[in-house]
């Protein structure tokens, strides 16, 4: 059926409806719809003060749940590993993301889908498989291989293995954490690289540059930023880590405690308070190295 | 000075086949064609930023470059989008091509001095790529190819993002720039009025072939 039209000299007359309660009604569809996530995300931090600030209320701030997990030397150690290993597994991380990052985005190669697929595996496999998958590699040679076997060491060291130097030891912690965390980081600098001008890179050959000159005198200075975001965000990954650290590198206290193991340590044993409390500690940490680096960020930009 | 001869690149379905042609030394040559017709790829085989096929051949200032990586060119490039070190000072990209040849810092320093002069941009040096106005910024990326006095200037569009008074402007300093320096010149372009204002000949690309007008 053709709809009614209206004529003015010959015209027909085809007014916009109007749009001011449709348009309101999709910013607060907006609103409600994107802020309740927020909302999610602050109330569970909220009532994890929440609940600390109902324990401890009326009691002395030597009993504050936060001071006296403190002073537990399980927890201080736990720190100090979530701290170190946290930081060696970025740095690892960021080892592998750069060169990475930057041939999957500027360069084309023969498998380079393949490879891209094989990267997402740490993100998408569940982490306790990870760990499992860890544990089954060190079983084999050559990290079940006596050390004296390639270099005379000396000693005890004669029948060390690279499986007894790890597993169930600090570097599994930093393996594990940067067996996820790397991912991670290469999907950040490719993503960098890929926001970047490639013309730049080469404007810089055709000025002299070598490949190595133009990287690192223009490529790399340009992807600053992203670098950052990078090292944050594997930072962030590592110290969250737990899945593969339980079944890799064990939950044994004063040895292969980092943070997350510490919650779950103390909720194990039924001491809620420690396990939020050592949360919140967490919580603090990683936003005060996403505030750094987005600090950073913005004074780099000259804002 | 630039002598290709039966420069032939393949890209996946888009090929140029056999193009010759030869531009003056001290020319002035005005690279014409429609969009996709494979300017852009034809100045990016000069520069050596895309592999060519057997046969080809291509001599800058009567140097075999064909084989040749693009730093040992000695080509300067200007490209479509400016593409300005967005963490670099202007100074920066002046002295760029110089301090990667290792001159000393006295020369650098006067240079960078000469090119400010030359194209009027000494009040911006210390400046970043960030806020700098169109005009402007060509003026950069222009110094920054001429830094290291190449005998030849490869312009991608230089003036396309351009304002109509802006790029009369430009003409300008670019006829200045040849007449001081006496480099020749391949400018691609797919404005009349831009041939018009500056070439000494042109040369149009159609269908994967060169036509001299």
């Amino acid at each position: 059926m053709a709809p009614d039209l209206s004529f003015r000299d010959g015209c027909p007359v085809l007014q916009a409806r109007h749009t001011g309660v449709s348009d309101r009604f999709f910013m607060v569809a907006l609103s409600i719809l994107g802020g309740s996530y927020v909302l999610l995300i602050v109330m569970l931090l909220a009532g994890d003060v929440a609940y600390l600030v109902s324990q401890s209320l009326g009691e002395t701030l030597s009993r504050n749940p936060i001071l006296t997990v403190l002073r537990k030397s399980e927890v201080r150690y736990s720190i100090f590993l979530s701290l170190f290993s946290c930081s060696m597994s970025a740095v690892l991380a960021m080892l592998v993301a750069v060169p990475m990052g930057y041939a999957l985005s500027r360069l084309r190669w023969v498998g380079r889908r393949w490879i891209d697929a094989i990267l997402d595996i740490p993100i998408i496999l569940p982490p306790l498989v990870i760990g499992l998958s860890l544990l089954i590699l060190f079983q084999f040679k050559p990290f079940t291989t006596p050390l004296g076997q390639w270099w005379p060491f000396p000693g005890s060291w004669h029948d060390m293995t690279l499986n007894r130097l790890v597993v169930y030891q600090v570097p599994a912690v930093i393996l594990a954490q940067f067996a996820v965390a790397g991912a991670f980081a290469v999907r950040t600098m490719k993503a960098a690289f890929d926001q970047t001008n490639p013309r730049c890179e080469q404007v810089a050959l055709a000025l002299g540059c070598s490949r190595r000159q133009a990287f690192f005198k223009v490529t790399l200075p340009e992807v600053r930023k992203g670098m950052l975001t990078a090292v944050t965000l594997a930072w962030a990954r590592a110290l969250g880590e737990f899945g593969p650290l339980l079944i890799f590198a064990g939950a044994t206290r004063h040895k292969t405690e980092v943070l997350s193991t510490t919650v779950f340590l103390e909720l194990s044993i039924g001491n809620l308070e420690a396990a939020v409390s050592v949360s919140l500690i967490m919580v603090v940490a990683a936003m005060l190295v996403i505030l750094l680096a987005r600090n950073w960020g913005v004074r780099e930009a000259g804002l | 000075m630039i002598d290709v001869s039966s420069l032939s690149i393949a890209i996946g379905k888009f090929e140029l086949r056999d193009v010759s042609f030869n531009v003056p030394e001290g020319a002035y040559g005005m690279l014409m064609g429609q969009t996709g017709s494979g300017k852009t790829t034809l100045i990016e085989a000069l520069i050596g930023l895309k592999k060519t096929r057997a046969h080809s051949r291509i001599v800058i200032a009567g140097r075999d470059v064909t084989r040749l990586p693009p730093a040992e060119r000695n080509i300067g490039y200007v490209p479509q989008d400016g593409a300005l070190f967005s963490t670099m000072t202007v100074r920066g990209h002046l002295a760029f091509a110089l301090d990667v040849r290792r001159a000393p810092a006295a020369y650098i320093e006067q240079r960078v001095a000469e090119l400010a002069n030359q194209l009027r941009i000494e009040h911006l040096l210390e400046r970043m790529p960030e806020g700098l106005s169109g005009g402007e910024r060509q003026r950069v990326v222009l110094g920054r190819a001429l830094s290291f006095h190449p005998r030849v200037l490869l312009l991608d569009e230089p003036l396309s993002a351009l304002d109509e008074d802006t790029r009369n402007g430009m003409y300008e300093v670019l006829r200045q720039v040849r007449k001081s320096t006496g480099v020749t010149v391949l400018h691609v372009t797919h404005s009349f009025a831009e041939a018009e204002a500056l070439a000494d000949c042109r040369y149009v690309l159609k269908d994967g072939k060169i036509e001299l007008q």
